[in-house]
């Protein structure tokens, strides 16, 4: 079975200064695989600066690994020839949190839309590329007459993020990158877009890497997922065991912290602790926000895997066999 | 009016506490080159010191014109056309340019959508607390209003020494606490905030969304949270009031309004949402929002209404509050549920 994504212990670090270098370490050795044959959904979670818009950029090829290797499709993507380069930015495709920040003022939406169709020789007439185009929007529940050949600033979030949304559907990419896509979108309509990303996935087979700090959405749409802090894996697995039962006390807060519309259900049982800028390296990142830090938490922690589809790296669960970290999609069921 | 009248001639019985604001038929048109488009039609509330009002609806749905017509903020070509925000018994929008300017953030207080990158990158936060202030006592000494900067800013849980730094140094969450402190500085009888958590994640969410709790109870002020999120309405509000195409469609005490909507909207909005039970189920509301161009007749909402019947696509369904003090503005509902 030949994989369509595999990324082996990629890490980005991010140095800054001249003299004394501070380097951030954005990511650190994620082990991924995604599977042609089995089209799936895999969440990205974490608060901001857990490094997965890192993740991404890394992914759409935007920036390279400082060590690690990302392969697509066998090829290691840092060294595709022109060729394959085409392919993969039409087969890996994004849709990205601001729908503000994608479009061009100067130019109307319809641009948005045309540019990869031309170049992607997708229509060979004007009819046929309108007719796409049209198509798309409908998937994502806009009115072609109400959007094309209106200017950016003259619609709103919602009808922007969609246009985004629409332009992915167009390419029939293989991979979505999808950066928390519906963060800026109205809730009533979120569950449309939501709705339209499963389908891409259940029934044109593109795997989806749903990237998003939004826990509920996250369960709703996707099979597996992993949790983000600071660039470091803290537990991942099927969504229902890593929602329901996380045992990770950072995927604790988190969870704990969703506001969900059930009045019985309420906020704030785990107090935040402040985030302390935390320089000194190893070591469990999550360490000094948690509860229940220990002494040996100053050493990085393995993954221990709790069941079939459920790891987590955290001390507290060391009674449970060790997976290696490149060995994590194991646990995430596709 | 007449009720300080009333009282000044003859002792009263003791009456329940009135509300620190009443908004009174207020409305907004935008005129635009295509036609005119009725942003706000007759929406009426009120709200007392401490209660946290929650206005839910789509985008376009009036929600932050509300916030503007209150601020009486409103740009042309959007005109407020009429109504009353009466706060503290007084009517803003009879104030003359100069009045308002000061009831602003005194009074009523606004945290814009993404108030946080409002902030001026090129000048301390204090220089910014600072100007709110001298904006309304020119006449305060230095020390004195520095003093209230530090205090607004120990309330929000933000170390004073965010007076000396400059937004960029601040996370995402510090910089929307910053635009709360800053909110808050004179104590206003109502702050307005909205969608104050929308760009943050969940855990910053609930601290900014706990600070603002916190807050609201130092000064008794009457909150009003404008957004999208029903489940941190849930979290967050006592009342939710339902938009649609710039009319108030429902305002129910929190508990009743998620256990039974009354409006066909307000039940398509809620079961929208998604839960730990309903996993994979995406449940969107069917059709669009109307184009406020072109709004249906009678009630605006009978096209996306599963449950509409002739009158409503003919008669626009009248404003009723029930007994209960519910209210709710829908043809298929005439009494409690």
């Amino acid at each position: 079975m030949s994989n369509l994504l595999e990324l082996r212990n990629v890490s980005k670090v991010y140095q800054r200064g001249l003299v004394n270098t501070k380097a951030t370490i954005a990511l650190n050795t994620i082990s991924l695989t995604l599977k042609e044959e089995e089209p799936t959904i895999l969440t990205v979670a974490g608060e901001s600066g857990s490094g997965k818009t890192t993740l991404a950029m890394l992914l759409l090829g935007f920036i390279t690994p400082t060590t690690g290797e990302i392969i697509y499709k066998g090829r290691n993507i840092t060294t595709l020839s022109p060729a394959e380069r085409l392919a993969f930015r039409r087969e890996v495709q994004a849709v990205f949190q601001d729908p503000f920040a994608v479009f061009n003022p100067f130019y109307t939406v319809d641009h948005l839309l045309t540019v990869p169709i031309k170049r992607f020789g997708l229509a060979r007439t004007r009819k046929e590329a309108r007719a796409k185009m049209d198509e798309a929007l409908t998937a994502v529940g806009l009115r072609p007459e109400d959007v094309l050949g209106r200017f950016p600033h003259q619609l709103s979030g919602g009808q922007r993020q969609r246009i985004n949304v629409a332009r992915a559907l167009l390419l029939k990419p293989r991979l979505l990158v999808a950066d928390e896509p519906v963060s800026m979108v109205d809730a009533s309509l979120r569950a449309n877009i939501l709705e339209t990303l499963r389908n891409l996935q259940r029934d044109h087979g593109v795997s989806i890497i749903y990237i998003t700090h939004d826990l509920t959405t996250a369960y709703h749409i996707s099979k597996s997922i992993i949790v983000l802090y600071r660039g470091n894996v803290m537990e991942g697995g099927d969504v229902d065991s890593v929602i329901k039962t996380p045992q990770h006390p950072y995927t604790q807060l988190l969870v704990d912290s969703i506001p969900w519309p059930n009045l019985d259900q309420r906020w704030g049982e785990h107090a935040i602790m402040a985030r302390e800028d935390v320089t000194a390296s190893g070591g469990c990142p999550f360490r000094s926000r948690c509860a229940k830090a220990m002494p040996q938490c100053e050493s990085r922690p393995p993954l221990y895997r709790l069941g079939p589809h459920h790891a987590t790296a955290c001390f507290l669960s060391v009674d449970h066999p060790e997976v290696e970290a490149e060995h994590l999609s194991q646990v995430l069921p596709t | 009016m007449m009720t300080a009248l009333d009282s000044g001639l003859r002792p009263t019985p003791p009456r329940p506490v009135p509300p620190v604001l009443e908004v009174r038929n207020l409305e907004v048109t935008y005129y635009t080159d295509l036609g005119r488009a009725k942003a706000l039609d007759d929406v009426s509330f009120t709200l007392h010191a401490g209660e946290k009002l929650g206005m839910v609806g789509e985008s376009g749905s009036g929600k932050s014109t509300l916030a503007l017509a209150m601020m009486r903020m409103i740009k042309p070509p959007g005109r407020i056309e009429g109504g009353a925000v009466i706060v503290g018994g007084e009517d803003l929008q009879a104030l003359d340019e100069d009045g308002m300017r000061h009831a602003r953030l005194s009074r009523i207080a606004y945290i814009p959508q993404g108030a946080m990158n409002s902030l001026n990158p090129v000048t301390r936060i204090g220089a910014q607390m600072v100007d709110a202030i001298r904006a309304h006592s020119p006449r305060e000494s230095r020390s004195a209003v520095e003093d209230r900067c530090r205090a607004a800013l120990r309330s929000v849980d933000l170390s004073p020494d965010v007076f000396r730094m400059y937004a960029h140094e601040l996370s995402g969450g510090m910089k929307q606490r910053v635009c709360i402190a800053i909110g808050i500085l004179l104590s206003p009888a109502v702050i307005i905030a909205d969608e104050p958590t929308s760009a943050l994640d969940v855990i910053t969410q609930r601290q900014v969304m706990e600070t603002i709790d916190k807050v609201k109870d130092e000064i008794n002020a009457a909150v009003i949270l404008i957004g999208h999120d029903m489940g941190l309405m849930a979290q967050f509000v006592d009342k939710v009031g339902v938009m649609y195409a710039g009319r108030l469609v429902e305002i129910s005490p929190v508990r009743a309004m998620f256990k039974t909507p009354l409006h066909p909207y307000s039940e398509a909005l809620i079961s929208s949402l998604p839960n730990l039970d309903n996993k994979g189920v995406f449940q969107g509301i069917p059709g669009l929002a109307p184009s406020l161009l072109r709004l249906p007749s009678g009630c605006a909402f009978h096209p996306r209404c599963q449950r509409a019947k002739a009158e409503c696509s003919a008669v626009r369904p009248a404003v009723r509050t029930l007994e209960s003090g519910r209210v709710v503005t829908c043809h298929l509902v005439d009494r409690e549920p």
